[in-house]
């Protein structure tokens, strides 16, 4: 018999398993946005916990934009065999060849924007009710206004003024047919909160998330890698530099830091003293305006 | 005093609400502690900077850290909660930042019902005022543990003590008509960071702590319930695998009260009797489950065992009841409570129907009045109701058990969250 030794994201590991319980137990179609970054990697661990020794009773999904770095897709999958889930890609190539989305060209094009299209015509066609995500109330202030149990209409839409009240650990994960609720049971966690469950728990990441060397050029501040989905520009010569990724997205707009933490250790130590937020210093998606993530979640955003 | 832990688990986050509107300084406030205990981040403080000078602001808005809705941004107020973070070598916290107006009361209610501790603003110039009455009510109808007022502007006043005096002593006498457990009052000046993190040099009459250092060393684990052993079975766990076949596992999050292995325990709603063989965890098992831990409880016997049923203990556990006494809080904006209306009840993992068959007063949240008269309560109204369910709840006394005391009505028209409700039980 182990006494329960358990570190400073015990109490927040509780709740998330909470969440993830109530939900699998009020919801029939659930499934787990899974992309191989961090959050999802850690949604992945407390799911397991959530319903240990059963496997995990929803399956998982990866909006795939078709611009991913190759060693996170290898680690998906790696992941999900591991895991035994089952894993759904939704891609939004398919979305483009059928002609639900319009593809911008140029080098500063990305398909992020239009996962959105991608990931609410995978949930229509796969009639899921609750989609789990690993996003955070620190990352971002829209964010830091939902709930945990976040509503969607017919039309994948958030209504930012119109929220349920959300009391005490009570949920209210009812919907109508057709609609759906987004759940994140990492609210109440912060970068912070992440590594350190990473380091407590053993967690295995993609390799960009350590420190390596890297062809990299700059790009309106930010550190983008060279790569074969992302043109560059005049004037944007690459450089080989020491550096891993605080956030893991689409090829063509997530950022690279200058950093020399090789181990999750390293990591921690480099976050509980970092002065920037991670999607400040690596998002470019985040840059649009002052309202950007709150006018993409309105729409059915993650 | 015994050590803030429980077997090996680090000091949960303390939870706190603050509730006021930007005319308090409630945002200043929430941006000293941030900027003074290093939480804010460059990009973070970049950002606000530059929107207060796009906007010509004279002085750095930190409201615009917290409202991060357009509405809010555009409007100048807090309208929704919204949740920071931040730490300190001794604590972390989280900050449910809740909005003042009246007009936006359930959410100050949503922001409180978690709150290990609300932090309420008064103005040294004026006192208590309607607002600080309203907030004072909420905080004690809500249960929150322990209450903070902070007199803030004192640099308005001259730091003068006996303004000081005269607030705590006008206060604490209207709140002796309250149920608030722990009142701190801190004489502080958000704008120059008096007596928030460091102490003040002007009012060296006050030998309190700060508002920082009291935060980090408020006692909070006795205000668990670790008396009543109660387990809402959450999920039935029971894996279809070789390696596991016979496993059949109630997993929940402990609602009160400690359990171990071997503890005699009985199950509602069907009163039958077992031990507890194992506590499960997905790092092996536990020898004790305590309130707010996700574990798996698994029995010596095999009873039918389902979602929504209760253990607890022989002699200790509650009485099974569709009469409900209890107090609740109108959250929909779109129809008052209407009498014998049925709604969905959730109550811990329990959801039954229920209708409200009477209702015994409408509470003026200024005078405390009590109207009984009052027939209807409409959206941001608190009353006293009556209501029969479908279907028995296992319920306790609010004040003793937030977790197993509380209730959501639900519009099964709308799947709207209308009503809050806090359960009030002969007993307790």
């Amino acid at each position: 018999m182990v006494t329960r030794v358990a570190g400073a994201t015990a109490q927040l590991e509780d709740e998330a398993i909470t969440i993830i319980r109530e939900v699998a137990a009020e919801c029939e179609r659930p499934v787990l946005l899974f992309s191989g970054g961090k959050d999802s990697v850690v949604m992945l661990h407390l799911a397991r916990r959530a319903f240990w020794p059963a496997r995990i009773p929803f399956p998982v999904m990866h909006v795939d934009t078709g611009h991913n770095f190759d060693e996170v897709i290898a680690f998906r999958d790696r992941t999900v065999d591991l895991f035994d889930v089952k894993l759904i890609v939704a891609s939004v190539q398919d979305s483009i060849d059928r002609g639900r989305v319009h593809e911008d060209t140029g080098p500063r094009a990305s398909r992020n924007p239009l996962q959105t299209v991608t990931l609410l015509d995978a949930i229509t066609e796969h009639r899921f009710d609750a989609v789990f995500g690993g996003a955070r109330r620190d990352e971002e202030r829209a964010r830091a206004k939902e709930r945990v149990v976040s509503h969607r209409d017919e039309f994948g839409q958030w209504d930012p003024k119109n929220q349920r009240p959300e009391l005490w650990g009570i949920y209210n994960t009812r919907r109508n047919r057709g609609e759906h609720v987004r759940v994140f049971p990492l609210s109440n966690w912060t970068e912070l909160d992440v590594w350190r469950f990473i380091a407590e728990r053993d967690v295995e990441l993609p390799s960009l998330y350590f420190a390596h060397h890297r062809q990299v050029f700059r790009r309106d501040g930010m550190l983008m890698a060279t790569n074969r989905h992302v043109p560059r520009l005049d004037g944007e010569e690459p450089f080989e530099a020491l550096v891993r990724f605080r956030t893991i997205g689409d090829a063509t707009c997530t950022a690279a830091v200058e950093s020399a933490a090789f181990t999750v250790d390293d990591i921690v130590a480099e976050t509980a003293v970092a002065r920037v937020t991670e999607r400040g210093a690596t998002r470019a998606d985040d840059r649009i305006s002052e309202a950007g993530m709150e006018d993409r979640k309105r729409q059915g955003y993650f | 005093m015994q050590p803030d832990t429980t077997a090996g688990r680090q000091r949960a986050p303390l939870r706190f609400a603050t509730v006021g509107s930007v005319d308090d300084g409630k945002s200043t406030l929430i941006g000293r502690l941030l900027l003074d205990s290093k939480s804010i981040f460059e990009d973070q403080l970049e950002h606000i900077e530059a929107v207060s000078k796009r906007r010509g602001n004279d002085y750095v808005d930190l409201a615009l850290l917290t409202d991060g809705l357009r509405a809010e941004r555009e409007q100048g107020i807090t309208i929704d909660v919204a949740y920071r973070y931040f730490s300190t070598p001794v604590r972390s916290f989280i900050i449910a930042d809740c909005p003042g107006h009246v007009q936006y009361t359930r959410n100050a209610i949503t922001g409180a019902s978690t709150a290990d501790l609300a932090l309420v603003l008064v103005d040294a110039r004026h006192g208590i005022v309607e607002q600080t009455r309203r907030h004072s009510l909420l905080v004690s109808l809500l249960g929150v543990p322990h209450l903070v007022i902070c007199v803030n502007k004192m640099d308005l006043v001259g730091h003068d003590r006996d303004q000081f005096d005269a607030i705590r002593q006008e206060f604490t006498e209207f709140a002796a008509r309250l149920d608030l457990r722990d009142v701190t009052f801190i004489p502080i000046s958000a704008l120059d960071g008096d007596n928030v993190v460091d102490r003040s040099a002007n009012m060296t009459w006050y030998e309190g702590p700060t508002l920082l250092h009291h935060l980090e060393t408020v006692y909070t684990a006795s205000d668990e319930n670790l008396i009543d052993v109660r387990f809402p079975v959450q999920y039935v766990i029971r894996p279809q695998r070789a390696d596991h076949h016979d496993y059949r596992g109630y997993a929940g999050t402990v609602a009160a009260g400690t359990l171990r292995p071997g503890d005699e325990v009985l199950v509602l709603p069907s009163g039958l009797t077992s031990r507890i063989a194992r506590i499960d965890t997905a790092d092996g098992p536990v020898d004790e489950a305590r309130p707010s831990m996700a574990v798996t409880v698994l029995l010596a016997d095999d009873l039918d065992v389902s979602r929504g049923d209760m253990i607890c203990r022989p002699n200790n556990h509650p009485t099974p009841s569709q009469d409900l006494d209890a107090t609740i809080a109108w959250m929909d904006s779109e129809a008052p409570l209407a009498l014998r209306r049925v709604y969905a009840l959730k109550h811990t993992t329990r959801t039954v129907r229920a209708m409200i068959t009477d209702v015994h007063y409408r509470l003026d949240v200024h005078s405390l009045h009590r109207d009984t008269e009052a027939t209807e309560l409409k959206l941001n109204e608190i009353g006293r109701v009556t209501l029969r369910a479908t279907a028995p709840l296992f319920a306790d006394d609010y004040r003793r058990s937030r977790v197993t005391g509380s209730f959501v009505l639900i519009d099964e028209a709308t799947n709207q969250t209308v009503a809050a409700g806090m359960l009030r039980t002969a007993t307790a």
